[in-house]
């Protein structure tokens, strides 16, 4: 074929071009077939409907009042940013956010650093330590609210009377501490993911890099300093951010354990309930873009972090 | 052992002086014996660390247990006689509500979601790690977007538009759901297993004159056979356990379980023994399938970016 084209006059040599762009055309598509029953099924059911709370964002729209539909406005991004329960709830997602990513991530990372050395029955302890991850989440909130925290009958309360009698003292967690509660259950159920992640992180580390500090007389607290924080690093980061990305999502918890009463509604339980109980479609679109847009904020970070992992396993 | 505790005080002073001088014949096993006793305590807080994190489901199965009037007291009555009378009356033994129902509406929907994931994710993983399209790592990075923004934004179009078609509160609509849920998580699994088969091996098979679905067949799927069963059992966790969605699709003719223990604890009032019965029957089978899985739930949970 090279031959060919060397020899052959000008309009012969571009009619074969032209068959050989027509080919790997060709060649292209049936590359990407495969791929597009997956692509276009994550286009239409989970795209469009975005696209389409924009839209609905800048309508006046309560299904209570199915007469007075209109389109263009920005009423409901005002009702958003004056309503102080919604910007409550922003405060809410933030700080139970923070809290439970920070307090499970520290907390995984040193369950991992003791599941890292080989100890009797180490399997057994890892299984039991991923067990509280592999709950139903409405069944841990029902657990810890009812089984748990309940002020009367619930094991907190009488744990303590076991220990200190009669007088011992009584907490009503679920009315005095409610977010509180419900940041339990959530670092209770995360705290395995957490340390799954440290762990294949821990477990990843090049072995010689120790022999060779140990030789050199590194102790074990410089060695953790020096060579195990900084290989780490990108591990706790990934942890941290996939660990955001599912908690700020969160509607399981807010809903069985407070019905997002007593100050504790987050930002999802917040559109379940303009939608849901308050029929505003509008004003639960605006939050649901302010949602997407904070979200995609932090997306961002994660991406970055999830495509040098990326790049590093192509190396 | 016996000779650690024999000179407790002992190692300690001696291991100082031997971390700067060259290490000494005698200095090295004394250190490596404080080792071992460090080590075994450390163990030991291992386990005391995971016994308390599984003690509040240990309470859940005792609860479970117990009779009512011994499941609500203060102080708790750990060693109270044991009875099935909770999971009796929870499987409908009193004329309460059926359960059954809702299991069977949860199993269909994770079950079928899952079998179309599997066999749609596959396929594209395979056109973003084996043969490779050009642009690749830009699907993958939008799928994987797809999966950080909240999917409660979603929730009133695919609410209206279910209605609009008449598929609210349906099989047909959960599995549609589920499978978009998990999709990317499964492409991202998929991938990361296919690009682990060895391109030596494909090569061969094709200098063989293995056609496609050959290949398929008697390479890719026993290869990553390990990898396509944690995909699964991660997508069946998800869909199990996801609520927001189910309470606003469906109420009573495809009300899933997560939805059922919600309107089961407003419905009856509180019974705690109940309760728990009811929360772990549910849970078991994501309990199973998470511990059959766990070697890869890393992987699947990291979507791929960690092994």
């Amino acid at each position: 074929m090279s031959t060919a084209t060397a020899s052959a006059p000008a309009p012969a040599s571009a009619a074969t071009r032209a068959a050989v762009k027509r080919r790997e055309r060709r060649a292209g598509w049936a590359r990407r077939l495969p791929l597009l029953p997956a692509l276009i099924f994550v286009l239409v059911v989970t795209q469009i409907p975005f696209v389409i709370t924009i839209v609905i964002s800048f309508m006046n729209w309560n299904a209570a009042y199915p007469d007075d539909i209109a389109f263009g406005t920005l009423k409901n991004y005002q009702a958003v940013f004056t309503d102080s329960d919604l910007l409550r709830a922003v405060g809410v997602t933030v700080a139970l956010t923070v809290g439970v990513v920070l307090v499970s991530a520290v907390l995984g990372l040193l369950i991992a650093l003791l599941l890292d050395r080989k100890f009797l029955g180490r399997g057994i302890v890892r299984t039991l330590m991923i067990a509280p991850f592999l709950v139903v989440p409405v069944a841990a909130a029902l657990l810890f609210k009812h089984a748990i925290f309940n002020a009367s009958y619930g094991l907190l309360n009488g744990l303590l009377t076991m220990i200190f009698g009669d007088n011992a003292p009584q907490w009503d967690v679920m009315t005095d501490h409610p977010l509180l509660a419900i940041g339990v259950v959530l670092v209770w159920q995360w705290t395995p993911f957490m340390m799954l992640i440290m762990l294949a992180g821990l477990q990843s580390r090049p072995l010689d890099v120790y022999e060779a500090a140990m030789v050199d007389g590194a102790g074990p607290w410089a060695a953790f300093r020096f060579i195990t924080l900084p290989h780490l690093r990108r591990y706790i980061e990934l942890a941290a951010l996939l660990g955001t990305i599912y908690i700020v999502q969160n509607f399981d918890a807010v809903f069985t354990m407070t019905s997002g009463g007593l100050g504790t509604a987050n930002l999802p339980y917040v559109i379940y309930q303009e939608f849901f109980v308050a029929q505003d479609y509008g004003v639960a679109s605006a939050v649901g873009v302010i949602v997407v847009i904070a979200s995609l904020i932090i997306a961002t970070f994660a991406l970055r972090t999830a495509s040098t992992l990326l790049k590093e396993e192509n190396r | 052992m016996s000779a650690t505790t024999a000179t407790p005080g002992g190692s300690g002073n001696t291991t100082v002086p031997a971390a700067k001088a060259p290490a000494t014949a005698a200095a090295a096993p004394v250190r490596r014996r404080s080792g071992r006793t460090g080590r075994t305590l450390l163990g030991l807080l291992a386990w005391v660390v995971s016994l308390i994190f599984v003690s509040p489901l240990l309470w859940m199965l005792l609860t479970s247990l117990h009779a009512e009037t011994d499941a609500s007291t203060n102080p708790p009555s750990f060693t109270a006689p044991l009875t099935l009378d909770s999971y009796k009356t929870f499987f409908g033994a009193d004329g309460g509500v059926n359960p059954w129902p809702f299991l069977i509406n949860s199993a269909v929907a994770a079950v079928v979601s899952t079998l179309i994931v599997l066999v749609l994710s596959t396929m594209a993983a395979y056109a973003l790690s084996v043969r490779r399209i050009k642009k690749w790592s830009d699907v993958l990075f939008f799928l994987l977007s797809t999966k950080m923004l909240p999917m409660v934004a979603g929730l009133l179009p695919i609410y209206l538009i279910a209605k609009s078609l008449g598929i609210l509160d349906s099989w047909l609509l959960m599995i549609i759901v589920y499978t978009s849920m998990n999709m990317p998580i499964a492409v991202w699994m998929m991938r990361s297993f296919l690009a682990e088969v060895p391109v030596e091996v494909l090569e061969a098979a094709e200098l063989d004159g293995a056609r496609l679905p050959r290949v398929f067949m008697k390479i890719l799927l026993p290869l990553t056979a390990p990898g396509l069963a944690a995909t699964a059992l991660i997508c069946f966790i998800f869909s199990w356990n996801e609520l927001l969605f189910a309470s606003v699709l469906t109420s009573t003719a495809a009300g899933t379980a997560p939805v059922f223990l919600t309107s089961f604890v407003t419905s009856q009032g509180l019974f705690l023994s109940q309760v728990c019965a009811a929360s772990l029957v549910i849970s078991v089978p994501v309990l199973v399938a998470g511990i059959a899985a766990q070697d890869k739930l890393v992987q699947g949970l990291s979507m791929g970016a960690v092994k």
